[in-house]
């Protein structure tokens, strides 16, 4: 499997993202600066987190303006496998990939703390060896992860199970005191139409081992992996 | 060419900024204050536009292509100076 991780000005979960592939053996990861036009050589292509840009204008709004999201539409167009995490989530929105917008956070804090992720489709490449219900403790990092839609786009996400993870309690259970941000019904990342697309608030890729105190996140990637049958 | 962009969000929208002013505004003694929303605005200055086009339908375009996120903001332009 081949893995792009692409590289904005301001990315800093970059390197995360990098590490977290090579970890799997038969990956191979390549850097991707926004200033590529050919992502055709990847089967997978993270946009990893951080602050492209510094948020300036919007969270994302300049990163998906940048040459290589060209070639990140063409991918994703095509049916390749595209992750999105914190910032990357912020980019597909902006860039109309996935549906919806990440307004700033309801507390208007900063949030960076350990959340509950239920799982609550299995039907994608990156949640197949996920079960529907169970849950992920992993980190979240941002200021701006409160998922707005309107609610014809919320109908459609839940009709088609879109919604790949909401905020939970530790017994799985859905409260607005378990919703950090105060997304709209809890949604921490959604699929897009075709379930090759993911966007999440959420890092997966720094509870990718025991060390990092906990290894929940590892999940996303070897489904990925399992699904492009490497 | 001058122009000035307003920039807001949605009505539809929550603006936890806004509360968060307006609610500071009520701990200063300004009881009367019902609601605020926060917004932004951008002056732009451009050369001459091509082919003669119609100041305000040029800049709604930088408005739909990159000053709005239409999803969540509604915006306004003025042309100040043709």
């Amino acid at each position: 499997m081949n893995i792009a991780v692409v590289e904005f000005l301001g990315s800093n979960c970059d390197h995360d993202a990098e590490q977290w592939s090579l970890r799997l053996s038969a990956a191979r990861s390549r850097m991707v600066w926004y200033t590529e036009r050919d992502l055709s050589w990847a089967d997978l292509v993270i946009l990893p987190g951080g602050f492209s840009y510094g948020d300036y204008l919007r969270c994302g709004a300049m990163a998906a303006r940048t040459p290589v999201m060209e070639a990140v539409i063409a991918h994703a167009g095509k049916g390749g496998l595209v992750l999105g995490i914190c910032n990357g989530f912020q980019i597909l929105c902006e860039v109309g990939i996935l549906p919806g917008a990440l307004l700033r956070n309801q507390t208007l804090t900063f949030l960076c703390q350990d959340v509950y992720l239920r799982c609550e489709t299995s039907a994608s490449p990156f949640t197949s060896g996920i079960a529907e219900g169970s849950l992920l403790r992993v980190p979240i990092a941002h200021g701006d992860g409160n998922y707005f839609a309107d609610p014809e786009t919320l109908r459609r996400l839940n009709g088609e199970g879109r919604v790949a993870f909401r905020y939970a309690a530790p017994d799985g259970s859905l409260s607005p005191e378990w919703n950090p941000n105060g997304s709209a019904e809890a949604i921490a990342g959604i699929l897009n139409e075709g379930r090759n697309v993911l966007g999440m608030m959420p890092h997966p890729e720094r509870a990718s081992e025991p060390l990092m105190g906990s290894s929940d996140g590892a999940a996303l990637l070897r489904s990925a992996l399992q699904a492009l049958g490497s | 060419m001058k122009a000035r962009v307003h920039v807001f969000l949605k009505s539809a929208v929550l603006d936890p900024q806004g509360k968060a002013v307006q609610q500071a505004l009520k701990t200063l003694g300004f009881e009367e204050v019902g609601s605020v929303r926060q917004g932004k605005f951008f002056d732009i200055e451009t050369g001459e536009l091509p082919g003669g086009e119609d100041p305000k339908v040029r800049v709604e375009a930088y408005c739909r292509k990159l000053l709005a996120n239409p999803i969540i903001e509604d915006f306004r332009v003025e042309v100040l100076a043709p």
